[in-house]
């Protein structure tokens, strides 16, 4: 069977100090391409200074099935978050 | 006006012009929609060194004479681009052929003009080099994948190369306005780096499974306004808005 | 029907039931979750229209980048119809999260079963072309547009948060030219005029058939794929570009077009919707040419795409052997 060019997924981090985001995804037949067109689409407007691209078939994702058993769990953890504590009114800053 | 710096000037000027030209044609043509995005991008960049160029040419012309005065308004033999640019996007063998014998050459004259004794040139080198050494990436891998690819894309890379090789020995010829803009120190002496230019095309050509024509016979003109027939058909689309309504603002 | 056939049922029902209150609460749907099938299909019909229409939207405009009357709109106008490119690169990626390839989506525009906006069938003849259809077609577009950053699918929603966000220049890229030839000697400002002429209906019945004519609406309503009427967008991109005429000194074609006080909108005259239907079923003045150009390219570029796919295994045998 005929091979078209697989999709990626576009990882751009905009300027240092901030993370790589998920900026869209694109069609390349190997990583070197998939980065060069990266650049062409997605940094036309100088929206970036690093570019990361895997191949979308390579990224592992949760079931959105699962989400009960996995995300919901930590609903209820309200001692993971500042505001569980009481403080004495006097204290300001902690 | 300092005649041989503004013919020195369109004598880099056309040949982004023209070339950009040649790839704003492919635009809503490509093979792809992320190769379609890319020629534009280097379409884009030869665009903006041309208008740098020839802003500072419309500059030493004085008179108010424009930018656009200078791309748009000369004879077909006033243009001094380099055949090769001119030529047609047969097929997309042919315009990446085209843009890396054209790119290998840019990228070197850049380099020497970055130090000329002309600041405004020099600026516009300085500029210009991290876009055309991108233009060279692009268009050599390229020129690796249609050559390494399939039987076809070979064949059809390897007769690119093979047509486009006779317009490749006058990027190294010199005219008169060269010769003294290189005294001057203002100007790139390209005969120096002949073989820095054959080194390098035969290096990607033979990692792309490609023979190094061994044509000896080679065209000239470009520079001195004798073109192939292809460009005046360009020059009546570039011209033909200022042609049909002269003098006016747009 | 058996006991497990009746149970799948209301199974379906129930996660129906969930899924549409999400989306009351305005909450996304991305890709992986469940969605009824008839949400997937919706979807990528709508999203891959708007997908085809950028693309075939490239080629009215992209006649006229070799014959741009100076570099400076030469390079606005290319960069233009690039982004128009990358737009409809942003929209084939959003399609494919529903599970279609972008290259079954381009054979379904290639065989003429998809449609793309019917605007793009009217020939581009002048360079003031150029300034209507990027002051008309561009500004309705954003009208249909802006609504959707918000629509309930989260990929489609992304891709038009770019779109309309990279295609703020493009309308003011098209009013500066007409600014600029209704300005100009009296040849350009007939030029203008022209192209007014030609690109007004048109880019009304971009908007769509009215209400009453509109299937898809009800639906599309409840799936914020839509968030106004057609009949509602028209008569806003009405009520903000006559003004916008005005300023330049250029007439809208339409002799019954007159300010309601009353509605605090302009009453204007009957759009001609067998026109527009013609245009729809194929018999516009370049729908053939629009989809030659097409077909054309994805032919011709079959080699390129197949030569690069070759080279990348054969790389990736190496690496491997290494």
């Amino acid at each position: 069977m005929k091979k078209n060019w697989p999709l990626w997924e576009v990882f751009v981090r905009s300027k240092n100090g901030l993370e790589h985001r998920h900026f869209g995804s694109l069609h390349a037949a190997d990583a070197e391409m998939a980065l060069e067109n990266a650049r062409d689409v997605y940094t036309r407007r100088n929206e970036g200074v690093s570019i990361w691209v895997v191949e979308s078939k390579d990224i592992t994702a949760s079931n959105p099935e699962n989400n009960g058993e996995f995300f919901e769990p930590a609903q209820d953890k309200v001692y993971r978050h500042p505001t569980f504590y009481d403080l004495p009114d006097e204290v300001k800053h902690m | 006006m300092k005649e041989n710096l503004y013919k020195y000037i369109l004598g880099i000027a056309d040949n982004s012009l023209i070339l950009g030209q040649r790839l704003g044609e492919l635009c809503g043509h490509g093979p792809s929609l992320e190769i379609d995005i890319a020629c534009t991008n280097i379409s884009l960049d030869l665009f903006g060194q041309s208008r740098s160029y020839y802003q500072y040419a419309a500059k030493l012309k004085g008179n108010e004479t424009t930018e656009d005065d200078v791309a748009l308004l000369r004879t077909e033999r006033e243009y001094v681009n380099l055949l090769l640019v001119e030529q047609p996007n047969r097929n997309f063998a042919h315009t990446m052929a085209r843009q890396f014998l054209f790119d290998v050459y840019h990228i070197l004259l850049l380099q020497e003009l970055e130090k000329s004794h002309d600041l405004t040139l020099a600026a516009i080198a300085k500029k210009s080099i991290k876009e055309v050494s991108y233009h060279l990436r692009f268009s050599s891998d390229w020129v690796k994948r249609l050559g390494n690819g399939t039987d076809v894309s070979h064949d059809k890379m390897q007769n690119a190369i093979d047509a486009l090789w006779t317009y490749t020995d006058e990027l190294f010829h010199q005219t008169d306005a060269d010769k003294a803009m290189i005294a001057e120190g203002v100007g790139v002496d390209i005969t120096k780096f002949k073989d820095s230019y054959e080194q390098k095309v035969a290096e990607i050509l033979t990692e792309a499974t490609l023979k190094v024509p061994e044509n000896k016979w080679f065209q000239k003109g470009g520079k001195q306004g004798i073109h192939t027939e292809h460009l005046g058909y360009l020059l009546s689309d570039l011209q033909y808005m200022q042609r049909t309504y002269p003098n006016m603002e747009w | 029907m058996s006991n497990e056939q009746i149970k799948e049922m209301e199974i379906e029902r129930s996660l129906e039931a969930q899924f549409e209150e999400r989306i009351l609460r305005d909450e996304k749907i991305e890709a992986k979750d469940w969605m009824p099938e008839k949400y997937r299909k919706t979807h990528i019909r709508q999203i891959s229209q708007h997908a085809h229409s950028e693309i075939i939207g490239m080629l009215p405009e992209g006649n006229w980048i070799t014959r741009a009357p100076s570099l400076r709109r030469k390079v606005a106008l290319l960069a233009k119809i690039q982004d128009e490119a990358g737009h409809g690169l942003y929209l084939y990626s959003a399609c494919e999260t529903l599970g279609v390839s972008r290259e079954e989506l381009y054979e379904q525009l290639h065989s003429g079963k998809a449609k793309y906006s019917s605007i793009f069938n009217y020939p581009t003849v002048s360079w003031a072309d150029m300034g209507a259809v990027g002051w008309l077609v561009d500004g309705a577009a954003i009208i249909n547009q802006v609504p959707l950053c918000s629509t309930s699918y989260g990929p489609y929603a992304r891709a038009m948060i770019r779109v309309c966000k990279e295609e703020s220049f493009h309308q003011r890229q098209g009013y500066e030219i007409m600014v600029k030839l209704a300005k100009g000697t009296p040849e350009q400002k007939e030029m203008a005029q022209d192209a007014l002429n030609r690109w007004w209906w048109p880019s009304l019945m971009m908007l769509g058939p009215t209400d009453a004519e509109s299937v898809h609406t009800e639906q599309s309503m409840k799936w914020k794929l839509k968030r106004k009427s057609n009949d509602e967008l028209r008569q806003q991109f009405i009520d903000q570009t006559v003004p916008q005429a005005e300023l330049i000194g250029l007439t809208i074609p339409d002799k019954d077009l007159k300010w309601n006080e009353e509605r605090g909108s302009y009453d204007f005259g009957e759009i001609d919707w067998d026109e527009f239907w013609q245009v729809v079923k194929g018999h516009g003045p370049c729908n053939k040419e629009r989809m030659d150009a097409r077909v054309n390219a994805w032919e011709e570029g079959e080699w390129v795409r197949d030569a690069a796919m070759a080279y990348a295994e054969k790389n990736k045998n190496i690496n491997k052997a290494v």
